[in-house]
């Protein structure tokens, strides 16, 4: 901004920034302090802030025990995990990237032509597509899952990646179509007047412009599908269960389980967490859906 | 300005996407509506065509339906008034010169990467719980009585927790769309003597309605469907209990399918009612 | 941040693989409770007997794993071979053809040895269709220490009046001692659990002999009113969200004076390890209402069976011998200590001299789980079998609304009468409905 601003009201924007970003950010932050605490650290009266003996027996037990080679933390557990943490895990991603690739590959086509050559019908199609969205996922588990039966889809990859797929595409479609419309359109002229083929117009001139959206589409996607809880529970036993699956496993055992829970939830979010922090730039930019003109 | 041909490629290039969709919204919306004019309850081992209108009778006369309505609206609407206006504020405050901007806005974005069956865990055990939970220590720390926060008031709870997850989507959209804002007509209106609120009345806020539509659109498709937070929380008791929460429950613990099937297809009524309430509003402003 | 990530992914792909080499695999679905997730930690006991039988362990929250079982069994999906179920499903998936009976069961099996009222509970036409792993009845456990500082004694019998005054007696708020724990949290296998044992020792019952419901009878309104004011007096806050776990926490953290509930409860609050008040517990009888002779008939046993979807019901037999048999008790003893031993299902585990000297509850568990009488619930005649639970289908989804009514009123939301008044109606249009 061109203007001046005085240092004090700087001061006080920051002060009150960061307390609301912390307050937000607490229940996280909490539990993730809470999974290094034995169980009867986490329940303290009253709660102990960092004055505890950190321990990695949560981590241990719930089977997140990864190599990060300059530190192991196979060294610090003894005996078998109650879950393979490992498992879960690549069930999520395989699920997660696998439904976002697929759900490009026919969104990108298909907002594109929405975009760039738009009919009478183009926003029809689009809002029609935002209502499929709608359909209550618990009202159609009984067709859905028979479906599966009969196709022998359930517990395999391949089922849940089309599921997935399904339900986001809407939204893929919507987060192109909008990014494309903010492409100007006299890049195409241009290119045209310079004779270009449609093929061409589209790897030379668009694809790089296009790229950013795409990404940031692709992010939002792996988020939404990484956290959807209702059909990777309900589709999935062992082979293709994702970690919505091992957090069922911790929910609410006999006896104290809050340090258990908080290993167990910290282990879950924290690849998503992750990689939104790191690329969330890339995800800002193209999270508009039309909103900003 | 398009060619017949161009357009020909158009269309081939939307099809796929169309007929998939079009797939996963009609079969098992038909096999929905197919079961929900059985008497179908495999639990007994019953499966018996046609029972006519009785299942969707039985839904819409049961003393539950309106309320869960109700209380879905009330869901719907409070977790969007407060994402909105909670999202509007953050997205001004994010928008001032602070120190540590991009750490701020890492924080105040990461619930947003916590999957719902979490972050309702989260809320219930370390947050809420009244005996062991941090706001009964924080009350306890003021000398107040702990607040049992699900049994007490359970749907603002729930609420409370819907909004933590999805304030950081809201605060994002709208703080791109503010930061697209042309500064110097703030800075004319502030020559002008104009102070911050109408400021932010005049042309913060009309500048924003765009960006607020598609956050209450995009919101409204995913609250619909909320179902994680009352199943870890409440299990649909003390007046939380949602359409979706209710099919579930014919569904799932009557193990009545047709019934549920009915409250299924009475659902996708309602919420395309909504959706086309919606979607008029939406497609008026994307059209500007 | 990748080269990490990679050898992740790695590591995955080739435990996956080497999962896969096994000839035949088992899929187990059970519930996280510490006897089940003890069972899978000693599962390498079985790996290493049966080479040729690779195990898959699903374990989830008991609410999650009936879900899931439910719908498998019903839409056929056989993801499957072994489920864990209780009382409840047993009967009505057989009657449906959705078990396989365990008929023809390996060596070691011993099917003479498991206590009989359990095994008729499990058994529809003469076929055992599930195997019990733990069984337990519901019993009164208390805080001797605070009983004596309080001056107050439980008699071994007691009536719900001994409990109410014991439990004002012990109840000193201002140090976070509240005088009883009772469920709270609404659901059929929750409060209704425990609401529905006991109105059985009030005299009550669900339904009269037409199938009416009987809710709002004197002896359901004297029931459910004593049981709300004992809440709202010596009650933890926030009762209404509390299931057996959240009192087993609470009893073990030394907040709670009387609990009443599973038999089960007993072995994690003497467990040192977990338990702040393992030398202070005292044992009695579920409590009844002076005047019935009815100890509430609690009786429930986690128990493994085959789906008939299933594709490896053999192997699955062999699991549930290993699992449920006499050597897995004595595993876990020489593993754990016999404290820890599943109970509730072997009348040899009962004789046992070293088990009766490690667990002092052993007594009380065996006689409730006796003098439970699943078959004639209340004192009154039903039409129904059953306990904490009414042996019908309809009674999941009944059972969950006049849950969440009583969960209500123990909120405040309304009074008993009116809560009771709205179950009624409930189970009326229900029970019509079903076509009864």
């Amino acid at each position: 901004m061109a203007r001046a601003i005085s240092t004090r009201s700087k001061i006080t924007f920051t002060a009150v920034a960061w307390l609301i970003g912390l307050l937000i950010f607490f229940p996280i932050l909490w539990t993730m302090l809470t999974s290094f605490k034995t169980e009867a650290q986490a329940i303290a009266d009253p709660p102990v802030v960092f004055g505890f003996d950190w321990t990695l027996e949560n981590y241990c037990t719930v089977g997140f025990r990864p190599n990060l080679y300059f530190f192991d933390f196979n060294e610090f557990c003894e005996g078998a995990p109650r879950s393979e943490y490992m498992r879960f895990l690549w069930n999520s991603v395989a699920i997660a990237v696998g439904s976002t690739l697929l759900g490009i590959v026919i969104a990108v086509p298909a907002a594109w032509a929405m975009a760039f050559v738009p009919g009478r019908r183009t926003k029809d199609i689009l809002l029609w597509m935002l209502s499929t969205k709608m359909l209550p996922a618990v009202g159609v588990l009984y067709p859905i899952n028979l479906i599966f039966v009969e196709a022998d889809l359930l517990d395999t990859h391949f089922g849940l990646i089309v599921v997935m797929t399904l339900i986001n595409l809407p939204i893929i479609v919507w987060m192109l179509y909008t990014y494309f419309r903010e492409i100007p359109g006299e890049i195409l002229e241009a290119a045209r007047m310079d004779g270009a083929g449609m093929g061409q117009e589209i790897f030379y001139v668009l694809a790089p412009m296009a790229v950013p959206g795409i990404a940031s589409t692709i992010l939002l996607n792996i988020i939404l599908a990484w956290n959807e809880a209702f059909w990777t529970l309900n589709l999935t036993t062992f082979d293709a269960a994702p970690l919505t699956q091992f957090i069922a496993g911790y929910s609410s055992p006999e006896g104290n389980f809050f340090a258990k829970l908080s290993a167990a939830s910290t282990a879950a979010i924290a690849p998503i967490l992750v990689l939104g922090w790191f690329s969330q730039k890339q995800l800002v930019r193209g999270l508009t859906f039309g909103a900003v003109k | 300005m398009a060619t017949r041909h161009s357009r020909g490629i158009a269309r081939i290039m939307i099809t796929p996407a169309v007929i998939v969709l079009l797939g996963w919204m009609l079969v098992p919306l038909v096999m929905t509506l197919w079961f929900s004019f059985h008497d179908y309850r495999p639990q007994r081992g019953i499966y018996e065509c046609c029972v006519g209108f009785e299942n969707y009778a039985r839904f819409l006369g049961s003393s539950s339906f309106l309320k869960a309505v109700f209380t879905t609206l009330i869901m719907l609407g409070g977790s969007l008034g407060i994402t909105v206006i909670g999202g509007i504020f953050l997205a001004i405050l994010l928008n001032q010169p602070i120190w540590g901007q991009g750490i701020v806005r890492v924080l105040v974005i990461a619930p947003f990467f916590v999957m719902p069956t979490v972050s309702a865990l989260v809320w219930k055990n370390m947050m809420m719980d009244p005996v062991n939970g941090i706001l009964a220590h924080v009350w306890a720390a003021f000398g107040a009585e702990p607040v049992s926060w699900l049994t007490d008031v359970p749907l603002f709870s729930i609420i409370m927790i819907v909004s933590w997850q999805w304030l950081p989507f809201a605060t994002l959209i709208l703080l791109t769309a503010i930061q697209s804002l042309d500064s110097e007509q703030l800075e004319a209106a502030e020559m002008d003597g104009a102070g911050p609120v109408p400021r932010f009345v005049s042309i913060i806020l009309p500048h924003l309605a765009r960006a607020i539509t598609v956050v209450i659109l995009i919101e409204t498709i995913f609250l619909l469907s909320i179902f994680a937070e009352i199943f870890v929380t409440t299990q649909g008791g003390l007046g939380t209990k949602t359409l979706t929460y209710l099919i579930y429950e014919r569904v799932m613990e009557s193990q009545n399918v047709g019934l549920g099937s009915a409250g299924g297809i009475l659902a996708v009524i309602l919420a395309n009612i909504i959706a086309i309430f919606l979607m008029r509003i939406v497609g008026k402003n994307l059209d500007r | 941040m990748t080269k990490t990530m990679r050898a992740l992914l790695g590591a995955t792909a080739l435990s996956i693989l080497a999962g896969h080499a096994a000839a035949e695999t088992v899929t187990i679905a059970t519930v996280n409770n510490g006897d089940m997730v003890r069972m899978q930690g000693l599962a390498a006991d079985f790996a290493e007997k049966h080479p040729d039988i690779e195990l898959e362990w699903v374990i989830l929250e008991e609410n999650v794993l009936r879900q899931r079982v439910t719908q498998d069994i019903a839409t056929g999906g056989g993801q499957f071979d072994i489920v864990t179920i209780g009382q409840y499903e047993a009967p009505i998936w057989a009657a449906q053809g959705w078990l396989e009976p365990l008929n023809d069961m390996p060596e070691g099996f011993e099917p003479d040895d498991l206590m009989p009222a359990i095994v008729s509970s499990l058994t529809v036409d003469g076929n055992l269709y599930a195997a019990p792993f733990y069984g337990e009845s519901a019993m009164v456990m208390y805080r001797t220490d605070l009983a004596e500082a309080a001056g107050v004694t439980i008699p071994a019998e007691p009536t719900w009046t001994d409990i109410m005054t014991a439990a004002e007696a012990m109840t000193d708020r201002d140090a976070g001692i509240y005088g009883i724990c009772l469920r709270g949290k609404a659901g059929w296998g929750e409060n209704m659990a425990f609401l529905t044992a006991m109105a059985n020792s009030y005299g009550a019952r669900w339904f009269n002999m037409d199938w009416e419901p009987e809710l709002t009878s004197p002896e359901w309104t004297a029931a459910v009113n004593d049981y709300l004011s004992m809440m709202e007096n010596y009650g933890p806050p926030g009762a209404s969200s509390n299931g057996f776990n959240e009192n087993l926490a609470l009893f073990q953290q030394g907040k709670c004076g009387i609990w009443i509930d599973a038999t089960v409860a007993a072995s994690f609050v003497t467990d040192p390890a977990n338990s702040t008040v393992a030398e202070h517990v005292g044992y009695a009888v579920f409590p009844h209402k002076e005047g019935v002779e009815n100890h509430g008939n609690w009786l429930w046993a986690w128990s493994l069976a085959i789906p008939s979807s299933s594709d490896a019901k053999d192997a699955a037999r062999t699991f549930i011998t290993w699992a449920t048999g006499s050597g897995y008790i004595a595993l876990v003893a020489e593993k754990e200590g016999w404290r820890a031993a599943p109970p509730g299902t072997r009348k040899s585990l009962y004789a046992n001299d070293a088990y009766r000297a490690a667990a002092p509850f052993a007594d009380m568990t065996l006689s409730a789980m006796e003098a439970a009488t699943p078959a004639t619930p209340s004192v009154q005649e039903t039409p129904y079998g059953g306990g904490q639970f009414v042996a019908i289908p309809e009674f999941q989804g009944i059972g969950s609304a006049v849950g969440q009514e009583i969960s209500a009123a123990l909120a405040g939301q309304k009074t008993g009468e009116e809560a009771l008044e709205a179950a009624q109606e409930f189970a009326e249009e229900e029970m019509e409905a079903a076509g009864y």
